[in-house]
């Protein structure tokens, strides 16, 4: 074997401490036992956190990858679920996570320069921006979930608190309950339909294409061409009686409250007819995005205290920071991502 | 953490003339709260043994339930889904992944490297820490949580988040999975940074052990492929709980994404269990046969290339799932080329054995017995990527041959032999060798029974995971393999029992081991069996680890030591003497 | 952006116990108020991108690929100065770069298969939804 010229640092390295009798001689004491310096120490420290940052961006991954699949097949649903989010919030909450990570930025060089004050009021004004992210955060949420924008299937219930909302009784008259009534006989039978359908095996007609409207089956596949066309039917007829129903609803809603019916965008999705099929997908992939990234800044909030008071008990050092480093490190990959977040769902 | 006991600088003993890390403090809280890289290898050692205990009586338990058509052990086909999920998931999760790594790896790898420690010993004791709360969780569902686990180890959605469909178990599962999952990580990261920052002067790239490349892609895979296996089962526990709806098609999920998900992550994981192996193998037959290792700069980077090449593959497990035509192709393709570095090494470790002065012992009986089963393995798995035979073996007893033969016949075997090879380190004991050779033919035989058979069972259309198999066209056949097949897993257990015995006994009362019984030239063996609390009293001598030709058996010791005629470099900084081929 | 690289290349030289007498490489603040600055700006421009309406020059996904490379080059800037990977050895950015592209790839051909079978999959509310939105009585 050539031997490989060995690498920068160990050069550096001395005797490696294997003399257990030297070893202690001038070992400061936040040096770990088996590290010769604290270099070394630091040097390794590092490593170990962007080791562990890699895990992080993989683990968002596995979202961007939802994200990436969902927008890539519907578009639709993301350009109408956006609307729903203020770029205005937004926007705010980028800036103020881009300052917090250049205050983390700078604590980091006055640990360096061993300037003690600097670094708590860095870190201090840091753990400020956490707080206002996630305040603006909390506004958000509560909004969503006074509207009942919420994921999965609980978006498909009655909003709590919802001011874009309205009543069934207010939409229309006596005419629309007595077609809900309808609506509901018909849908039980046609539930019973699929349950009888359940069983039968999902291969989907040749023929099959996206905007053939009807679809059953537990499995969201296409059936027969059979079942496609005696479906077509009733969707087109149904349709046209929504259709109608509609214009009734509209004018009905006209008439009591005018100022409603024209901001178009305040429409809530539920009611709205604009609505794409599977609208929450959107709000899925925006909580489970967000409330992972969330998750991520309550830990920073955590780590940042500690790092204040480490900082208070007089631990750092321009000779060990590693903590700081490592820190900084962390709130800096959640501000990474939160640079993709907010033009993917909020700039849409 | 300033609870931690910080071990005294001296031994509780000082009398004991073998100051060791067995010794060096004593009681129970000295091991559970030890940052010992080596005490914390054998916590993981037992722990990992004593899950396959428990995974191997479920494995009898759906072994004998097959022994007649109508199933002779389960009235209820749930228990026999219970039984086999359990089995699949305790031997992946909790022995096969942390076996090599977590705890030989734990053990051998500072000191095959010249170090101290690990570079993060209470990462290291808290990967340790979450791999036993993550078995806590799968002892949960082993007592029946919420009815327990009944999804198959890969937790296939829908059925897995259906409520009424699989067992409410599968939550606790998932949230075990996770747990475990960052253990891994953990220790993949350890082992990538210890290997980076605290290789002794003199020790490059070059001079490392195989076993330590084979390491350190593992943790390559362990830190980039987890992550994924956590956000995976995180959406299925908030699917379960919440409806979201990821991979529900009724909310307009997509189930086929969950098994992207899933094998993203679990076909790399395989790579995690037969590398790590692959390294041992690598060690013994060069040790055992006292030759060089032949093409060492190409078994150290095929390991590279396995652990590249298998992140590219994944999609073979979905060929049938409604993956597309294209992709299918594209997965087939490279699946092949995943083949090539697996038998370079392969080659390499013949060309080794070839014209070597071999010694049969216990460790190198279970290398041979790795190249033997791993070349049928991996053969196999050319018959499962190609796409048309695959559409018929999927899901039959084929692909339970297949992967039992990489996973337990290699991965696990390979394990077993690295155990006997370490076990004089570890334990400062020599086991019975007779007794070693024995288990290892009751292992060998009993295996190749118990698997070669379910090729053939899966070639006739057996299905796998199938309680009963009476009614069918084939039943008389499959009847006849069966009880084959249960019948070697019989022979298999016993071999484990035994081996199990002559180990236990040899702690006991087994002789004294020597610093090096084997002649190996590894850094592990230049210090004391076993070792002391820091590892080495004096500098080691780093050198080619694989040039015998230094070392010659000393009568007075039982065991290899320096050539006398020969000068031992004092420094290590000094290796240009120290003859490299 | 060729100033800023100059200014870090008169860092890079002399790394060590020109700013500090501790171990790593000291960033000065006005830089990193700088590096600010310019994330803030990058963040004005993608926002005010966003309202542009590309449809009209018939680049119809240019708002996504517009946000996207912004986003990226901030991102980059982050690693580069806050993040200290200029500074750092490559094999940081290597281990950073790689889980980069392992998540390239993964998206790749997973969006790859699902856009395959697109077609046979049913784009409606499914039953499940359109039951909830009859409960509702808001049936679509
Ligand atoms: C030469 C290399 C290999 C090739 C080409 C290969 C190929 C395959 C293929 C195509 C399948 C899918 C079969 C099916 O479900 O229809 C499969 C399944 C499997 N392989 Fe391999 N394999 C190889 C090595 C390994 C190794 C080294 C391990 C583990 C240590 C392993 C573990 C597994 C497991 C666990 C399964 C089944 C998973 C399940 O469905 O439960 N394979 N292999
Ligand atoms: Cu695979």
């Amino acid at each position: 074997m050539t031997q490989v010229p060995m690498e920068h640092d160990h050069h550096e390295a001395g005797l490696h401490g294997h003399d257990v009798h030297d070893a202690h001689h001038d070992h400061p004491k936040e040096l770990g036992h088996h590290w010769d310096n604290l270099n070394q120490q630091f040097e390794a420290g590092k490593l170990g956190m962007w080791l562990f940052l890699a895990t992080e961006i993989l683990l968002f991954g596995g979202l961007f990858c939802g994200y990436a699949i969902w927008r890539g097949n519907h578009p639709d649903i993301f350009a109408y679920g956006s609307q729903f989010l203020s770029v205005k919030w937004g926007a705010i909450n980028t800036c103020v996570l881009l300052l917090s990570s250049m205050t983390m930025a700078m604590g980091v060089t006055m640990a360096q320069r061993g300037n003690k004050p600097g670094l708590i009021i860095c870190l201090v004004l840091t753990l400020l921006g956490a707080f206002g992210f996630l305040g603006i955060k909390y506004v958000e949420y509560s909004h969503k979930f006074h509207e009942g924008l919420l994921p999965g299937i609980a978006f498909y219930e009655k909003p709590s608190d919802s001011h874009i909302w309205v009543e069934i009784e207010e939409q229309a008259g006596d005419q629309q309950e007595t077609s809900i009534a309808t609506d509901v006989a018909e849908s039980k039978e046609e539930a019973e339909l699929q349950m009888a359908r359940a069983d039968l095996p999902v291969m989907p007609a040749a023929e099959a294409t996206t905007n053939e409207p009807a679809a059953i089956g537990p499995s969201g596949l296409n059936q027969s061409r059979v079942v496609q066309e005696e479906e077509t039917y009733r969707v087109f007829y149904k349709e046209g009686r929504i259709a109608a129903q509609e214009d009734q609803a509209a004018m009905a809603e006209y008439a009591e409250h005018p100022e409603e019916a024209m901001r178009e965008l305040e429409k809530h999705p539920l009611q709205d007819p604009d609505r794409p099929p599977n609208a929450q997908k959107f709000f899925t992939i925006y909580f489970l995005m967000t409330g992972l990234h969330g998750i991520h800044v309550v830990v920073g909030v955590i780590v940042i205290l500690w790092l204040i008071y480490l900082t208070f008990r007089g631990r750092f050092s321009p000779h060990y920071y590693t903590p700081v480093d490592c820190g900084g490190l962390y709130w800096h990959v959640v501000d990474l991502i939160w640079i993709f977040l907010f033009p993917l769902f909020y700039l849409i | 953490m300033t609870t931690i006991p910080v071990p005294p600088s001296q031994p509780v003993t000082p009398e004991l003339a073998r100051d060791n890390y067995l010794t060096y403090t004593r009681g129970i809280w000295s091991w559970l709260f030890t940052l010992d890289h080596k005490r914390i290898g054998v916590m993981y050692l037992c722990g990992v043994l004593s899950m396959f205990f428990v995974g191997g009586i479920f494995a009898l338990l759906v072994r004998t339930q097959l022994l007649t058509p109508e199933g002779a052990v389960f009235n209820d086909n749930a228990n026999y889904n219970r039984a086999f999920t359990l089995h699949g998931a305790i031997m992946v999760f909790l022995v096969i992944i942390p076996s090599v790594p977590a705890a030989l790896g734990n053990f051998v790898l500072p000191i095959m490297l010249g170090a101290k420690d690990v570079a993060f010993p209470r990462l290291n004791l808290f990967s340790f820490w979450l791999w036993m709360a993550g078995a806590v969780f799968f002892i949960l569902v082993l007592v029946n949580v919420d009815g327990g686990l009944d999804t198959g180890w890969t937790f296939y959605t829908p059925y897995s988040t259906t409520d009424g469909m699989a067992f409410g178990g599968v939550l606790w599962a998932v949230i075990g999975v996770f747990i475990l999952g960052f253990s891994s990580i953990f220790t993949g990261m350890n082992f990538i940074v210890t290997i980076h920052r605290l290789r002794p002067p003199g020790m490059t790239w070059f001079r490392m052990p195989l076993f330590l490349w084979a390491l350190y892609a593992t943790a390559l895979i362990q830190v980039l492929a987890t992550p994924v296996l956590g956000i995976t089962v995180a959406l299925l526990f908030m699917e379960r709980l919440f409806g979201m709806g990821f991979f529900n098609p009724a909310l307009g999920g997509d189930p086929v994404l969950y098994q992207h998900f899933f094998w993203f992550y679990s076909h790399p994981a395989v790579y995690i269990m037969i590398l790590p192996a692959m390294g041992i193998i690598s060690e013994l037959i060069s040790v055992h046969s006292h030759k060089h290792i032949f093409g060492y700069r190409f078994i150290a980077f095929s390991s590279i290339a396995i652990a590249v090449f298998g992140f590219l593959v994944w999609g073979h497990h979905m060929f049938t799932s409604g993956q597309s035509q294209l992709i299918n192709v594209i997965f087939s393709a490279i699946t092949f080329s995943v083949s090539i570095p697996s038998a370079i090494k392969v080659f390499n470790w013949l060309a080794t054995l070839y014209r070597g002065s071999i010694s049969l012992n216990t460790p190198m009986l279970y290398a041979l017995g790795f190249i033997v089963i791993f070349a049928i393995g991996g053969l196999t798995g050319l018959h499962l990527g190609t796409l048309a035979t695959d559409i018929h073996l999927h899901d039959t007893y084929f692909v339970v041959a297949h992967f039992h033969y990489v996973m337990m016949g290699s991965a696990l075997i390979a394990m077993i032999g690295g155990m006997h090879h370490w076990w004089p380190k570890m334990t400062g004991r020599m086991y019975n060798e007779n007794w070693g050779r024995f288990g290892f033919a009751l292992v060998f035989i009993g295996f190749n029974v118990t698997f070669f058979t379910q090729f053939a069972l899966g070639s006739q259309g057996m299905p796998r995971r199938y309680a009963t198999y009476n009614g069918m066209v084939l039943t008389d056949l499959y009847h006849l393999y069966h009880v084959i097949s249960t019948i070697g897993s019989y022979i298999l257990a016993l071999g484990f029992f035994v081996t199990a015995g002559y180990l236990l006994h040899s702690i006991f009362a087994g002789k004294r081991a020597p610093d090096n019984p084997w002649g190996g030239r590894s850094l592990e063996w230049q210090c004391t069996s076993p070792p002391p609390h820091d590892n080495f009293k004096e500098a080691p001598t780093v050198g080619d680890c694989y040039d015998y030709s230094v070392l010659e058996w000393d009568e007075s010791q039982q065991g290899y030591k320096w050539r006398e005629d020969i000068e031992r470099p004092g420094n290590p900084h000094v290796s240009g003497k120290d003859g490299h081929a | 952006m060729s100033h800023e690289h100059t200014e870090a290349n008169i860092e890079h030289h002399h790394p060590k116990g020109h700013e500090h007498a501790g171990i790593g490489h000291a960033v000065p603040m006005w830089f990193l108020a700088f590096i600010c600055a310019i994330l803030l700006i990058l963040t004005g421009i993608t926002v005010f991108s966003s309202f542009v309406d590309f449809n009209e020059w018939h680049m119809p996904e240019m708002n996504l690929t517009l946000a996207l490379i912004i986003a990226t080059v901030k991102a980059c800037i982050v690693c580069l100065y806050f993040m200290h990977l200029r500074w750092d050895r490559p094999f940081v950015s290597f281990i950073f770069i790689t889980s980069v592209i392992l998540l390239a790839l993964f998206i790749g051909f997973a969006i790859t298969d699902t856009k395959e079978y697109q077609p046979l999959v049913d784009q409606n509310d499914s039953p499940l939804i359109q039951d909830r939105l009859t409960e509702l009585g808001l049936e679509k």
